[in-house]
Parts: C-alpha cells; sequence; structure tokens
C-alpha cells in the first residue's frame, strides 16, 4: 500500500501579544458572520478581545459596489485590551469594493489576504478601479496573499446538490478557515455552531464545512503563508467567561434588574438601527414574566412603557436618537409624573436619520435637556459592552430610589461591539429596591420622602390610595392641579434637587494616573477603552497625564470639580462636537479643550495620542486625518 | 431566580358602591351646560354597577376638555399629554390586565393627533373602554375646527370655510378591526348609560363615540337630529335582533336596495327590513350603517358591533404563563448561555 503523505513545508511559529484582523467583503458575503465566528473561537481560547462590526445600512446594495462593503474587525490579545485596534495587521477581503474602502487601514507591511477570482473586469469597475490593484503595483506596501477563493470553494463542494449561487455564498467559510489556521485555532467550535444552525439544512451544512476545511486545509498546505503567528492565551482573572456584545448586555442587565427588585420588566420599543437587538434579545424572556411590545411608534413605545411603570412594573423603552427626538414630551410626562422609567438611546450618528449603523456620543444634549420646560432627568452610560450589564441595573436601581426617569446612553459601537465577559455570581449584584407607597390615611401624591425627595410610588389597585396624576403642574401639598407661582417654583426646584441628590447615591470617579499633573483626559460612554489606553501609554512614556471616565453624566459624581482642577490641562475627547465640553465648562468655568471627532468611526488611540501630546506641546497643533477610502467604507 | 408575573395580590374584595363614591373632591370646572357633565354623571351612576373595586379601575385622558375627565372620577386617573392616552392604557393593561381601565378622549385627541394610536390599540384589541367625546370643534383651545367637523366649516382657524373632509369615527373603528363599536348622545341619558354599561362588559376594546354639545364654540352641532322632539323620526336607535325601525311610532323602516340602504315610510310589515345583527363576524352590515346620516338617512345609534376576539393583554399574559408554566426561566441559564469557558 502506498500512502501519499503530504510533504508539510517548515513553517516558522511567530508569538505576537495582539493581531487585529478585519474581514471586508460584500454584504451578502457573510463577512458578520465570519467575524463573530472567529471572535467567539478566539474568546473559547483565552484571548482578550474586542470587536467592532462595521456594516451598511442597506441590507443589500448592489453586489459588489463600494457601499455595499461591510466589514468586522476584531483585536484579540494575550494580554489586557480595550479596543478593536487601531489599524488592522490583517484584512481579508472578497472583493475588489473591499480592497478599495479598507486598504488605506491596513499598517504598512500587513498581511492583504484577497479572492483573486472576485478581480474581474465587472468588479473592478465597480469599484471604480481603473486598472487591478493586484497587478499595477498599488498594493506593494502591503504583503499580498492571493487566493482564488471562490474557485477553491467551488471545487470542495462539487457532487452537492446545490448551484452556483449557493456555493457561492459558503466562501466566507472557505476564508474563516483560513484564518483560523493561520492563527492555530480549532474549528470545533465554528463546526458545533454550524451544526446547530445548517441542522435541517443538509446540504448547506456539509457545504459549509467543507468549505471551512477545505480553507483550514488550504493554509496547512500551501506554501503562500512562510509564517504562523501563535497569540496565547491573556491573563485574566478566575472565573466563568462567555462572550457578549453591548446589546445582548444591556437586555440581560435589564433582565438582572427585574430578578433583583422582583418586579416584572415590561419593554416596549419600535424597531430602530442599532437597538433592535435589545428588542430581540428581551422578546425571547416570556419566562421571566419579560413582556415586551413592538409599538406603532416611538411616542407609543414610551407611553406604553409610562403605563407600565405607573402599574408598578418596570417601565423600559428603548431606541435610538431620532426615537429619543420623538419620545421627548413623553419622557416629560414621566419627569413630571416623577415615574420610574428607563429609557435607552443606543446612539447613533445624527442629526436627522444621519448614518443609522455608524456610532456617535451625540445625544448628551439631548438627553440633558431635549424638553421644554426645566426638565432633568438622570443619565448613566456604560463604558464598554460588558459594562452594558452594570449600568443597566444601575439604571432601573437609581429610578426606582429617587422616583426619577433615567436615560441609559448606549452607543452603535458599545452596542454591537463584544467582548469576553466574566459572568457575574448572582451573589455579586446589586440588590435593586422598590417601595410602593404605604397605605394610609394621610397619603398625598407629591409628599417626598426626606432623604432623596422621591414622591410616593402608588399603584393601582392600592385600596385607599385612588388619586390623579398628570402633566399638569400639582401642588406639593396636595396633588391638585396648581397654577399657583410660588407652587411651581417650588416644585420645579424639587425635581432639580431630586436628581441633584442622586449625587449621594453614586461613586466617586475613579481616576488613573496621579492625582495631579499636567493633563486630565475626561471622557465618558464607548470611547473608554480608546481614552484610556491613550493615557496609560502617555504615562508609560513619562508624561504627567491622567484620565477618568465618567459613567454618570447627570448628576455628576461628588468629586469631579476637585479632578477637573488637579491638573493644569484638561482634554475631552468625544465623538460628537463638544458636548460634554460645554457642561464641563459651563458647570465649572473649566478651560477643557476637545479632541472632536463626528466621523461615525470610533476614536483610535493613535488620535487621541496625538492630541495629548499637543496638548502637553511636545508637538504643533494636531489634526484628525481621515483617509478617503476609510470614510467610504461601509457607505 | 424569578421575577413575579402580576401583582394580583394587591386586589382587594368586592365592595358595594355607589354612584357618589365615584365622585372625586374636585371642582369640576367645564363650562356650564357642556355636555360632558351629562357624560360624567352618566360614568358616575353606570360603575357602580360593574362591581369592581374603585382602586381597580382607572381612568386615563390625553388633552382636551373631555381629558379633565379622570379628575373628576374617584378611582386611579392619569391626565396624559395630547393623543397618547391609549399607549399609556395599553401599557397599563399589558402590564396589569386585571385592572380595567377606561380612555377618554375627544375627536382632536383621538382621531388628529393620537389617530395612529387609536388604529393600533383597536386591531390589538387591547381590553380597553374606550370613550370618545365628539363635540366636532377644539374647546379647549377655543374654537378651531377639528377632523370630525363638517366641510366648509368657519371656524376662528377657517374664516373661509374648511377646505377638507371629516372622519366618521365609527368607520374608522370598525375599518381598524374594534370588537366593540358603539354611538350614543349626551342628550339621552339613557341610552349613554346604558351604552357605557355595554362597552364596560364587553371584553375587548370597546369603542363609544359620544355626540356631545359644545355650547360655547359649537352649539348645536347634532340639534337638528338629537333634541328630544325630533330624535325619534330622526335617530335610529339600533336594538340587536330587531328589524331596524324609527319614527314616533316606530312607523319607518330600513331595508337595503342592492348595497344602499333605503327608508320605507309607514312600512306596514317586517319584511323586507334590515335585522340588526350586532354579533355578526363580518361588519358588512355596520359598514352599511355608518353611512346613513341626517338629513338623508336617520342617525343610527347605539351597538353597531359586537364580536369576540382573544385580547392583546390576555395573549401576552398567556405566552408568560405557558413559559412560566414550561420552565420558569432561572437567570443562571440565561447568563451561562452560548459557548463558555472557565479560567482558574
Amino acid at each position: 500500500m502506498t500512502t501519499e503523505t503530504p510533504v508539510l513545508p517548515e513553517r516558522l511559529v511567530e508569538e505576537l501579544d495582539r493581531v487585529t484582523i478585519r474581514f471586508a467583503g460584500d454584504s451578502g458575503d457573510g463577512m458578520q458572520l465570519t467575524g463573530t465566528q472567529f471572535t467567539k473561537t478566539t474568546a473559547v481560547f483565552g484571548n482578550d478581545l474586542a470587536t467592532l462590526p462595521d456594516y451598511p445600512a442597506e441590507i443589500r446594495a448592489p453586489t459588489g459596489s463600494l457601499p455595499g462593503v461591510s466589514g468586522f474587525q476584531l483585536s484579540f490579545a494575550s494580554s489586557d485590551i480595550r479596543t478593536p485596534g487601531d489599524a488592522p495587521d490583517v484584512l481579508v477581503a472578497m472583493n475588489p469594493a473591499a480592497v478599495k474602502t479598507n486598504v488605506n487601514d491596513l499598517r504598512p507591511g500587513g498581511l492583504l489576504i484577497v479572492d483573486e477570482d472576485e478581480f474581474n473586469s465587472g468588479n473592478l469597475k465597480k469599484a471604480a478601479y481603473a486598472s487591478n490593484p493586484l497587478e499595477d503595483g498599488s498594493l506593494a506596501k502591503w504583503q499580498v496573499i492571493k487566493v482564488r477563493i471562490t474557485r477553491q470553494n467551488e471545487m470542495a463542494l462539487e457532487g452537492l446538490p446545490l448551484n452556483t449561487a449557493q456555493k457561492f455564498k459558503s466562501r466566507n467559510f472557505y476564508a474563516l478557515g483560513l484564518i483560523l489556521w493561520l492563527y492555530g485555532r480549532s474549528m470545533d467550535t465554528t463546526v458545533k455552531w454550524a451544526q446547530e444552525r445548517f441542522g435541517r439544512m443538509p446540504d448547506q451544512l456539509e457545504a459549509n464545512l467543507r468549505a471551512l476545511r477545505a480553507g483550514y486545509n488550504f493554509g496547512d498546505t500551501t506554501e503562500l503563508f512562510r509564517v504562523r503567528y501563535d497569540v496565547p492565551p491573556a491573563d485574566v482573572p478566575p472565573g466563568d467567561y462567555r462572550h457578549i456584545s453591548g446589546n445582548e448586555a444591556t437586555a440581560l442587565g435589564f433582565l438582572a434588574a427585574s430578578v433583583q427588585s422582583g418586579l416584572p420588566l415590561f419593554y416596549a420599543s419600535y424597531p430602530i438601527t442599532p437597538a433592535s437587538d435589545v428588542l430581540h434579545e428581551l422578546s425571547k424572556l416570556r419566562n421571566f414574566g419579560v413582556k415586551t411590545m413592538q409599538a406603532e411608534d416611538e411616542i407609543a413605545a414610551i407611553g406604553a412603557a409610562i403605563g407600565a411603570a405607573y402599574g408598578g412594573h418596570l417601565g423600559l423603552t428603548g431606541t435610538s436618537g431620532p426615537g429619543l427626538a420623538l419620545k421627548s414630551e413623553a419622557l416629560n410626562l414621566a419627569v413630571m409624573t416623577e415615574l420610574p422609567l428607563v429609557v435607552i438611546d443606543v446612539q447613533r450618528a445624527g442629526p436627522s436619520t444621519g448614518m443609522p449603523t455608524k456610532t456617535e456620543q451625540s445625544d448628551l444634549l439631548q438627553a440633558m435637556f431635549g424638553r421644554n420646560g426645566d426638565s432633568p432627568v438622570a443619565i448613566v452610560a456604560p463604558a464598554t459592552p460588558t459594562e452594558c450589564f452594570t449600568m443597566a441595573v444601575e439604571a432601573f436601581r437609581i429610578a426606582l430610589k429617587h422616583m426619577v426617569p433615567v436615560i441609559y446612553l448606549s452607543d452603535g459601537y458599545l452596542g454591537n461591539g463584544s467582548e469576553p465577559w466574566r459572568i457575574p455570581k448572582l451573589a455579586d449584584l446589586p440588590k435593586v429596591a422598590y417601595h410602593y407607597a404605604a397605605q394610609d390615611a394621610d397619603f398625598s401624591p407629591y409628599r417626598r420622602d426626606a432623604e432623596t425627595l422621591a414622591r410616593p410610588w402608588a399603584v393601582p389597585g392600592q385600596k385607599g390610595l385612588e388619586h390623579r396624576i398628570g402633566g399638569l403642574e400639582k401642588s406639593g401639598a396636595t396633588g391638585d392641579i396648581s397654577y399657583d407661582p410660588e407652587n411651581h417654583h417650588k416644585m420645579t426646584l424639587a425635581r432639580a434637587e431630586k436628581v441633584a441628590r442622586i449625587v449621594n447615591d453614586i461613586p466617586l470617579l475613579e481616576v488613573l494616573g496621579p492625582e495631579t499633573g499636567d493633563l486630565l483626559v475626561l471622557s465618558w460612554g464607548g470611547t473608554y477603552g480608546a481614552t484610556t489606553t491613550a493615557a496609560e501609554r502617555a504615562r508609560r512614556a513619562g508624561k504627567s497625564v491622567a484620565s477618568a471616565h465618567l459613567r454618570y453624566l447627570n448628576p455628576f459624581p461628588a468629586n469631579l470639580e476637585t479632578v477637573l482642577r488637579s491638573y493644569k490641562r484638561v482634554l475631552i475627547p468625544e465623538l460628537n462636537n463638544g458636548q460634554l465640553s460645554l457642561l464641563i465648562r459651563g458647570k465649572f468655568m473649566v478651560d477643557a479643550v476637545g479632541l472632536n471627532k463626528i466621523s461615525g468611526q470610533p476614536f483610535k488611540i493613535a488620535e487621541v495620542e496625538g492630541k495629548i501630546d499637543e496638548m502637553l506641546g511636545l508637538t504643533g497643533p494636531y489634526h484628525l486625518q481621515f483617509g478617503p477610502a476609510a470614510t467610504l467604507g461601509g457607505g | 431566580m424569578t421575577a413575579p408575573t402580576s401583582n394580583g395580590s394587591l386586589i382587594s374584595d368586592l365592595p358595594v358602591l355607589t354612584r357618589k363614591d365615584f365622585v372625586s373632591d374636585q371642582e369640576v370646572r367645564w363650562c356650564p351646560g357642556c355636555g360632558d357633565y351629562s357624560i360624567l354623571a352618566q360614568m358616575q351612576k353606570m360603575l357602580p354597577s360593574l362591581k369592581i373595586p374603585r382602586e381597580n379601575l382607572v381612568f386615563i385622558s390625553g388633552i382636551g376638555c373631555s381629558s379633565r375627565f379622570p379628575y373628576y372620577v374617584e378611582s386611579y386617573g392619569f391626565h396624559s399629554i395630547h393623543g397618547r392616552a391609549l399607549t399609556i392604557a395599553s401599557g397599563l393593561k399589558s402590564a396589569r390586565p386585571e385592572l380595567t381601565v377606561f380612555v377618554v378622549t375627544g375627536d382632536g385627541d383621538g382621531l388628529s393627533i393620537g389617530g395612529n394610536h387609536l388604529l393600533h390599540a383597536m386591531r390589538r384589541n387591547v381590553d380597553l373602554n374606550v370613550i370618545l367625546f365628539n363635540n366636532r370643534i377644539y374647546g379647549l383651545t377655543k374654537g378651531q375646527f377639528s377632523p370630525t367637523s363638517e366641510f366648509g366649516k368657519v371656524t376662528k382657524s377657517s374664516p373661509y370655510g374648511t377646505t377638507e373632509q371629516p372622519l366618521n369615527p365609527i368607520r374608522i373603528a370598525l375599518a381598524a378591526g374594534a370588537t366593540f363599536v358603539a354611538r350614543s348622545i349626551d342628550r339621552d341619558t339613557k341610552h349613554l348609560e346604558e351604552t357605557l354599561y355595554q362597552a364596560a362588559q364587553h371584553k375587548g376594546i370597546s369603542f363609544v363615540e359620544v355626540y356631545q354639545n359644545c355650547n360655547i364654540f359649537n352649539d348645536g352641532a347634532f340639534a337638528a337630529f338629537a333634541e328630544k322632539e325630533v330624535r325619534q323620526d330622526r335617530m335610529l336607535y339600533l336594538e340587536h335582533g330587531k328589524p331596524l325601525r324609527f319614527g314616533k311610532n316606530m312607523e319607518h323602516g330600513i331595508r337595503l336596495n342592492g348595497f344602499t340602504p333605503e327608508v320605507v315610510l309607514n312600512a306596514e310589515s317586517d319584511d323586507g327590513l334590515l335585522i340588526h345583527d350586532i354579533y355578526n363576524p363580518t361588519p358588512a352590515l355596520a359598514n352599511i350603517l355608518v353611512g346613513m346620516d341626517y338629513p338623508e338617512f336617520p342617525v343610527p345609534a347605539g351597538i353597531f358591533r359586537s364580536v369576540t376576539a382573544p385580547t392583546f393583554d390576555e395573549l401576552l399574559q398567556k405566552q408568560v404563563d405557558d413559559a412560566v408554566a414550561k420552565g420558569a426561566g432561572k437567570f443562571e441559564d440565561v447568563l451561562y448561555s452560548g459557548e463558555t469557558w472557565t479560567v482558574s
């Protein structure tokens, strides 16, 4: 018997601390799936990681076109990381349009893996290439690996009862297999997932698994790759882990608030990018008593949530910026009636419809002030995808204790981004307490708690507490309609003071770095990873730079002013045109300087570093760079 | 750990109540002579017959003269914002199906700014009792035309007359699939009280249009057919299972000519007259009746339609109950869903 054992080339295994990969292709090429599967495998392997899905708003833009390019970036490392990476080390591009829109982000010398078969004249034309970049030398600063993915995938699938178009759909599994091989990862996680996902479609399952293995084996047998990379597991705290996205963590956090308080959760929402996943997740949880309602519009959604809050349940609604604008009148009703409502805003690039699938932090001022009258609400903002869980619990803890609407400001980057999550122990979760009004004779709807100024929560069904509330100003003494001048003055101050007193119930602002120094980097929301890492790198280079990250935007933590005044200068990087800066300057008269990026993309660490150096006087004025292709990327 | 699925334990025992128990301590501030007084009085008279504890009754309103209603009823009340009463009521009823929820709205609140919510509450069949006070005018804002004002109406905001056609609220309700649809009138107190009672008894959404006179800005809007002296000749009181008859001695009738109704003056026999059927699963007959208006026809009042269908709130509750019966959710299981790994 003669056997043919392939003679494997001797291959170098290079150990790396961190790798950033971007998968890019047509929105129909399944790049989000490829990215997600690689992420899961990498998470299970034990790397720390962060992801950035970047997809077009069009579900199916014309195939091969520039606006139709969809991307998924992930960074994984053997150490603790906080961002999905600045410049990718590897770009997997499934067609010319994906090269065009993404290659300028690839670090010089980085690996560009392309599906050579897709570089035909039609696709080149759609990508506005005058000549084939694989042949004209324009890609010389990168290591280009040309793989005939389409053809090889087709060959691997020979004999399956699928037509060419159906076979074409397995290309992403081929690419995934190749990358799994390149980083020495097992196919097990993907095989298991595919068996569940395609269990009822045996031909498709077989096609995808064959494609996956073909890609993996191609890496193993070809000599195209001189090096294979190894990124050892990260050194993370012991515990049970899973991989989770920000929107999933948001949904689970609000479920946790229900579990911890013992009150049923009622979620009403109108579908809107990028918040819809929260509705999808919560809709599955009927066995926890969670009721969800897909309302006829944004206003109906918040109205229904107010109804549930009035009824003594956890009233929750969720949306993105345009939806928050529609909800503002009803939100003001919750302010006036002092009900414990929580509003999720997964922010996206505005104004108006803006760029629905791109991230931004530009709803802060809308959350603070976007209502008629003096209308304070509490505002919290998670810093990372996994923190979406804890801040959701916080939102209801505050709403219920202080009888106040709370806006929870997530964003598209946090919501769609994902990272490994150390699963919390139930015993470690904060208690979420609520109190219905005491059923005694001297009940009055606006008799306030001496400490918090919260009014009593009297819910229908409580005998003897029948009363009327509404949007008209009420007498603080009797709860009846009142146009009394002094009463309105006092009630307005009471509503403000009630929110201000939440300060006694939230943690102090934590500072990383020196307690005093040259520069404080102050950030909030989803920019945490980039700003914190940039400040850390500056300190490592011997610079006097501290960072602090706000998770409570209204009220601010008690020590914020002291922190601000402990540094010569203050830098506020924000993905908006200076909204936190305006609040800080207005409230504390501190001459804060903004780094404002409004491109729909998160900060790169290097961008914040550039501004830090400028403010320390180490360089001249820092200007953000927008690569022409990169800004087109994703449509 | 699981969350409770309802607050059923809050509900107390049944009391015996009278009209006075539903009169709140608030001073009623409608204009003297307003039709709203009658609707409030009939409601307060009717409520004890429901035998529902006061604390389980909730009145929710939007904005407008009618929307002051909750202040005057001794129960739980929520005077919300313009057009949105149904959204709050839908959320409350869905969260707490054991409550009885009334929505008080007007032609502006319910059909103009809140029109969308009316359609969707009806198609969902949320178990709410919606009372729409139709005075065909904006009263609280002092006299602009409303979506039910007649074509060409001269008002403060239409000095040259309106250039738009009115909506018929009953037609909207039927089109949106409301399971209980009725019309009454402020002046006919007995009929109004009975109609409110039937609406409250109905499981599912009930929609009652009440012709209500605004004696300040639109006085006499319904006088031509609703005044006591002419009412019998110019209104058609719908009664289930009976032929459609009107007139002082019920001498006239209504029959169909093809798809078109026609008046039969002095119809001696019931033969050929339409027989009213509120339980008919198809709204065909109701849709014909709704097109009848004065002066061509007598104006129909009473129940147009009353059919049974599962309600939104009970279906939602059932999904919860069924899911919990199959196995109440364990939070740990959700936390650990998907692939997990242990770092030691």
